[in-house]
């Protein structure tokens, strides 16, 4: 809730500041003058501006939460409460009333300590001592050195002077103590707004691991295996599929008979998603390298086919007429107009089977892989090594980021004619 | 014996839900090779079914039509089109579009440079011939369009409304093009359209055709397209003949299309 709070605050305030810093450079803006832009879709460009702050204030809130070393200090949300703190309590035990102190150490997990000594003090009721990690909480049998413990009727009736009973909770200024069923103490310090590294590792931590990885390989094999595993899957799942794909995708485009033998498979199979389809591919090929291309080839085959069989379904049919009238053969109208007029349809078809794959490589190897970026996250899991599916995470975006771009960088090249026919 | 003789034309389609439509009936005309007809006529009155028929991109339910002699029966060479619009390959440049006939025909490679150059030239775009098509306004590519269809040296052209998506100043200038090429060249042209006025420039015969069912309504054989080729299409469009004869024939069809309501209406 803090947290959307903040993210409000950060949009709200770089809006105002942005557009104050714009309108003092205005004198710059040599754009056309629209005067209707709003509902006017063509006049909302992106603000390059706002994708920057976007971007930082994502990497912000992160360090912020996390208290990251990337950030000062002041503007880290309040963390967990560390150092000694004490609290009193009184007991009864029949109409004999004592009081003690708890001394706690709240010490970070990763540097483990001993409870610091105290002296006893004097009285009946002994002075206490614990260690605890921080996040945690720690139920404390205070009577346990006491001469009147719970077994001879002792009750704790007061922390830090105000009245309790069994279940009450008592802030005790750097943490809180809430009184058990049983009658005793859970010691619980603040925890503040920052995430545990187990929930959410800091930026710098994550970066960490990547250079980590990267050098010494995680699982027998290092990060650039782990990435180019699941990189070489989606290539040969693609290619083969479009192989057979975009063939059988012109055969439907051109003749009834492969359009009526074929629609009813292409149909079905296109809305079965193929995740549905890993337990079966894993039921006939294993877990192995064939299963994870068979489950690629089948993601990319449908897709690919109905690209290309809507390319061929596409051509104006005043171009074929052309062609004829210009004395082009059958063989000749396939080569130079329905070929050439399919393309842009078929590297759509291309774009989003790509991403398709992409995303079922690392959905199959979530479920069962030797190497892979899917692998790698899922293993990681197991362990709560959370930095690394962090990691893993960004970089799976990453390269599908980039696949996709690569994608369309090969369609401006190779199709400039798209959409203008 | 030359030129295209279309012998009593029908042409019903079969609607899905049963009904049919006689799009054509019984349609002649004989066309001497180098004459030049244009073709108007009210919606649906069958003209462009006529000249998909001759291109041979559909066959007629009944009747022939003779070229040179030899009778059509499919899409030819010797029969060139230029349609409306969109038909030009925007994956190949200006002159890869206009050099395609003589690539499928497979002419050396040095002839075929010879003509794409000549025609360009004759369509003034021979600035633009690396360009690719899309980055032509409409009139340039429809003058591609025309280039294209010659570079095959068709005995026909037919045109389906070739400068109907051009604003009026550039479809001035293209149909003085049209008759320039028509006179250079000698080629038997069909041209489908709808304007009156373009009709009666164009045409050296003018055929008005009526609809439900498709026929021939009245022919006229015109001086206009004789008197255009070296004079200003404006002036031609001044004389008097030609505003009576505009006149009479859109009286005519404005009647047709009345009818057509008419009857509609009635049904309704």
């Amino acid at each position: 809730m803090i947290l959307f709070l903040i993210y409000v605050l950060i949009f709200v305030a770089a809006f105002f500041a942005v557009k104050t810093v714009a309108s003092r450079n205005s004198n710059s803006d040599y754009g056309p003058l629209k005067t209707v832009t709003f509902g006017d879709e063509s006049a909302v460009k992106p603000s390059r501006s706002a994708s920057v702050i976007s971007i930082l204030s994502i990497f912000l809130l992160w360090a912020m939460f996390t208290g990251s070393v990337l950030l000062p200090n002041f503007l880290h949300v309040p963390g967990p409460f560390e150092g000694v703190g004490t609290f009193e309590y009184t007991t009864q035990a029949g109409s004999k009333l004592d009081t003690a102190t708890v001394t706690v150490l709240v010490h970070p997990i990763s540097s483990p300590e001993e409870a610091p000594p105290v002296d006893v003090g004097d009285g009946w009721a002994k002075n206490d001592s614990v260690a605890i990690g921080m996040w945690r909480s720690d139920l404390l049998r205070v009577d346990r050195n006491d001469e009147f413990g719970r077994s001879d009727g002792a009750e704790i009736i007061e922390i830090n002077g105000f009245k309790v009973e069994p279940g009450d909770t008592i802030d005790v200024g750097w943490g809180t103590v809430t009184i058990s069923d049983k009658g005793t103490p859970n010691i619980q310090p603040a925890k503040g707004w920052q995430m545990e590294s187990i929930w959410l590792p800091a930026p710098e931590a994550v970066v960490k691991r990547v250079g980590e990885i990267a050098n010494e390989g995680f699982r027998g094999s290092t990060l650039w295996e782990h990435l180019g595993y699941s990189l070489f899957r989606v290539i040969i799942g693609f290619f083969f599929g479009a192989l057979v794909g975009i063939p059988l995708g012109y055969a439907m485009g051109l003749s009834n008979w492969f359009r009526g033998w074929f629609d009813p498979i292409v149909e079905f199979m296109r809305p079965v998603p193929p995740l549905a389809l890993i337990p079966l591919v894993i039921i006939w090929a294993g877990i192995g390298e064939t299963g994870k291309i068979i489950l690629l080839f089948l993601a990319a085959l449908w897709i690919m086919a109905i690209a290309a069989r809507s390319g061929v379904s596409g051509v104006n049919i005043s171009k074929v007429h052309a062609a004829y009238s210009l004395g082009a053969s059958k063989s000749q109208i396939m080569r130079y107009v329905i070929v050439p007029n399919s393309l842009p349809e078929i590297f759509t078809g291309a774009r989003v089977a790509m991403g398709v794959c992409w995303g079922t490589v690392v959905a199959a190897e979530l479920v069962a892989a030797e190497q892979g970026a899917g692998m790698m996250i899922m293993v990681a899991s197991k362990f709560q090594n959370t930095d690394i599916v962090i990691m893993g995470i960004i970089l799976i975006g990453i390269i599908g980021f980039g696949i996709d771009m690569l994608m369309r960088w090969a369609e401006r090249i190779l199709v400039p004619w798209k959409g203008k026919g | 014996m030359s030129g295209l003789s279309i012998q009593s034309i029908s042409m019903r389609f079969d609607l899905p839900n049963g009904e049919s439509v006689q799009a054509l009936q019984d349609v002649s005309i004989d066309l001497k090779a180098g004459e030049l007809l244009s073709v108007l006529g009210p919606s649906g009155c069958g003209k462009t079914t006529l000249l998909n028929i001759v291109a041979g991109f559909i066959a007629p339910t009944a009747g022939r039509m003779m070229l040179n002699g030899h009778e059509i029966d499919g899409p030819d060479a010797e029969r060139g089109m230029v349609f409306q619009q969109g038909a030009l390959f925007e994956w190949m440049s200006v002159r890869e579009n206009v050099g395609f006939g003589p690539s499928m025909k497979g002419m050396p490679k040095k002839n075929k440079v010879e003509i794409v150059d000549h025609l360009l030239d004759v369509v003034g775009l021979q600035d633009f011939k690396e360009k690719a098509v899309y980055e032509l306004s409409g009139g340039m590519q429809q003058r591609v369009a025309l280039a294209r269809c010659l570079a095959n040296d068709p005995d026909v052209i037919l045109m389906d409304e070739p400068l109907g998506a051009l604003d009026a100043l550039t479809r001035e200038k293209m149909q003085s093009l049209v008759l320039k090429l028509w006179k250079e060249t000698g080629k038997t042209i069909i041209l489908i359209t709808h304007s009156v006025e373009e009709a009666l420039l164009l045409g050296e015969r003018l055929i008005v055709m009526a609809p439900r069912p498709g026929r021939i309504h009245k022919e006229y054989h015109l001086p206009f397209a004789e008197i255009g080729v070296g004079e200003d299409l404006r002036n031609v469009k001044k004389l008097i003949e030609f505003t009576e004869r505009r006149e009479e024939i859109l009286g005519m069809i404005w009647d047709m299309e009345e009818e057509i309501m008419g009857r509609s209406e009635a049904v309704s």
